[in-house]
């Protein structure tokens, strides 16, 4: 019974974010990639940390095609007693801002934990929510996790994803925002059945229109120019070789009729130069 | 007495056969120095056309009668027209402009050098009236050599006053510290605008706290802007959104958060970056956020396309063994070249090339691959190239940046014995 109790003192309050997603070919809503992924985390943390209830938390309208793509967050808890049988839905018209709604829902429920996708597949896509959310509340906030390792005396470690693949370790006090994107592990598949069986606990709220957005001009994303190479040159000549010419290799160092000993300590040089040996 | 030419016919004879082997003599002695010009008999300056010029890349003869220097440019040529650049000063700057560039490893990137061309942009859009561009930079400015060049540096890319911190309490993941200096610069200074990078894990990550600490709604992933005069601060941006499927056009808040590529960097003037320092000292607040720093990562888990050091081998290994201790021992990501992975000795997924992995490496070690065109395709971005071969004609020789001719399994296995006693020799110092 002792060690039960410890294990559910362990467990944590988090709170997922979840928004309505794009497939990029189709344009069809559907569960939000890094939405997806970030609830990925938070089961993962709850088969480690006995005890973690997780509660789903979307702003939105209730309408079918926004049910239908919130089903299939619903679908990814499949083992049993898991809490993931209904998510709260704070009922807002499209176009509204989801900020205040949120803010003050997470500010009474009070979570320990709150993950976030970092950007918006629709509308705006902009990522300020989470810092937005940070601000109004008060949190720390953590991006681009990884991770999420221990969570000891409200103190949680995290690994935060570095470019090219490297991993920074850190600590935030709790309550705390974290948001993830590409580098959290790859959500897993949603099963249609308890995806059905979900129900959604509807929460009224006082809807607030976002007049920004409405002001700005929204249109399909235009091809980016490509850019050119340019050369400010004062001769023709100048400019006719810089676009006649082939880029030709620098013609690097070549060592022959060397010992393996000299060659491996030129080699040694060149990686100990760019900082790559660790 | 000295108004009689004298001629010499057998000299004449010798400089009119360009097969005589004292031809380039006695065309030298004929024309004073200057071998393919020379007074001719009648008083007339001849030329020699095939003693001019130089022979181009095809092996022709090329001549430059543009009336510059031949072959080459030289490298003070090269130097004059660096040296072209305008010196601009902007004493009484009619606003600021902020920009927070990344210096990722401690230099200004190719995306800090167009945020800077976009700031430069906005601060020279009313010639009478400039402002001026200020750079906060945290850490390490890794010049050339030190001071004067890293002014020049920043001067060049458009800045003219820098707020530079260098401090223990930016390094790292210090989000709550850098922004406790951008607030101090708002509040000293009050930038008309502050432009950031929208680069994941830098600008993107600073720039969107800021802008709600300002309380402004940053515009993000802005590539394009317009001077309109009908917006509040006179220009109108073009920001991607919506997971990149949407442009959207707006007016240009304070804060914007913009892309690679949003303007071209600065190259014909050279700013003063003259240094700032802040008035007020910036509050130490205890930050919640520890960073316990980096994390040795395994570098077999490391997807190839994004690892920054990579071992290769190919179809000149015959040690397997030997080959995948050496990457052990040096800390590199293993990648093969088709011939090696057809052969069974590598898994596919660590096939670099046209039909495996385009891999960004910045040093690459080829172990025994020629250099097939579809693996130097491959490898195209990668830095530095280093090629261990036994065969000095391959095509890898002519791409890579160090060639080492010899046996690639003794090779390695000294690589591994000095990276082992260099590593012995400092944990004993430690």
């Amino acid at each position: 019974m002792q060690p039960d109790r410890q294990q559910q003192q362990q467990g944590i309050d988090v709170a997922v974010l979840v928004s309505i997603g794009r497939h990029p070919t189709t344009g069809r809503p559907r569960r939000a990639e890094q939405d997806a992924r970030g609830l990925e985390l938070a089961l993962a943390m709850e088969a480690e940390l006995p005890g973690t209830r997780i509660s789903m938390l979307h702003a939105g309208p209730q309408d079918d095609d926004s049910e239908a793509a919130l089903r299939g967050y619903l679908g990814m808890s499949t083992g049993a007693g898991m809490g993931l049988e209904s998510m709260t839905l704070l009922e807002q018209p499209e176009g509204s801002d989801a900020i205040p709604a949120l803010a003050a829902h997470l500010a009474n429920a009070a979570p320990q934990l709150v993950i976030t996708g970092a950007r918006a597949e629709r509308g705006e896509g902009s990522g300020l929510l989470p810092y937005a959310l940070a601000e109004r509340l008060g949190w720390p906030l953590v991006n681009g996790l990884a991770a999420v390792e221990s969570v000891e005396n409200g103190v949680v470690t995290l690994l935060q994803a570095l470019p090219r693949g490297q991993r920074r370790r850190l600590q935030v006090r709790l309550p705390a925002i974290i948001s993830v994107d590409e580098a959290a592990p790859a959500a897993r598949q949603s099963a249609f059945g308890p995806a059905r069986r979900a129900t959604f606990a509807i929460t009224p709220t006082t809807p607030k229109a976002d007049s920004e957005l409405a002001q700005w001009q929204l249109a399909p994303a235009r091809k980016r120019p490509k850019r050119l190479k340019i050369v400010k040159s004062a001769s023709a000549r100048d400019r006719f070789k810089a676009a006649a010419a082939k880029s030709e290799g620098k013609g690097g160092q070549v060592l022959t009729d060397v010992t393996a000993e000299q060659g491996a300590e030129a080699i040694y040089k060149l990686v100990k130069e760019e900082d790559v040996l660790r | 007495m000295s108004e009689i030419i004298r001629r010499d016919p057998r000299r004449e004879w010798i400089a009119r056969n360009r097969l005589h082997p004292d031809y380039a003599t006695v065309l030298a002695e004929m024309s004073g120095g200057a071998v393919s010009e020379w007074m001719g008999p009648n008083g007339v300056m001849r030329k020699d056309p095939r003693a001019i010029g130089f022979i181009g890349p095809n092996g022709v003869r090329r001549i430059d009668r543009s009336g510059l220097q031949q072959g080459g440019q030289s490298p003070a040529a090269a130097a004059a027209a660096r040296d072209s650049r305008r010196t601009v000063t902007i004493e009484q700057p009619a606003f600021l402009v902020a920009v927070v560039p990344d210096m990722t490893g401690g230099r200004l990137s190719g995306h800090d050098k167009d945020l800077l061309g976009l700031a430069r942009r906005v601060a020279d859009a009313d010639a009478d009236q400039p402002g001026a561009v200020v750079a906060i930079l945290f850490g390490e400015h890794k010049g050339e050599e030190g001071g004067e060049l890293k002014e020049q540096a920043l001067g060049e890319a458009g800045i003219d006053r820098v707020v530079h911190l260098e401090d223990e309490r930016y390094a790292g993941f210090a989000p709550e510290a850098r922004l406790a200096v951008l607030s101090a610069v708002e509040r000293e200074m009050a930038p008309r605008f502050w432009l950031l990078p929208d680069s994941p894990l830098g600008g993107a990550d600073l720039g969107r706290r800021l802008s709600l600490r300002l309380g402004e709604r940053a515009a993000t992933g802005v590539w394009q802007i317009e001077a309109d005069q009908d917006a509040p601060l006179g220009w109108q941006c073009t920001a991607r959104g919506g997971a990149g499927s949407l442009d959207i056009q707006r007016p240009l808040p304070r804060v914007a958060l913009a892309l690679a590529e949003c303007a071209e960097p600065v190259d014909e003037t050279r700013h003063a970056a003259e240094h700032l320092t802040l008035a007020a000292s910036i509050p130490t607040n205890l930050s919640r956020i520890e960073d316990l720093g980096q994390v040795a990562v395994d570098p077999a888990g490391v997807a190839l396309d994004e690892a920054e050091f990579i071992l290769s081998g190919g179809n000149g290994v015959k040690d397997w063994e030997a080959f995948h201790h050496a990457a052990k021992v040096l800390g590199a990501t293993e990648g093969a070249s088709r011939v090696a992975v057809d052969d069974g000795f590598m898994a596919r997924d660590r096939q670099v090339g046209a039909t495996g992995t385009w891999v960004t490496a910045r040093v690459y070690v080829a172990v025994g691959i020629s250099g097939a065109i579809q693996h130097l395709q491959g490898i195209q971005r990668c830095d530095k190239v280093v090629a261990i071969n036994l065969d000095p004609g391959c095509d890898i020789i002519k791409r890579a940046d160090l060639a080492v001719i010899g046996d690639s399994t003794q090779i390695l296995a000294a690589l591994v014995a000095m990276v082992e006693q260099q590593r012995g020799g400092q944990r004993d110092a430690a």
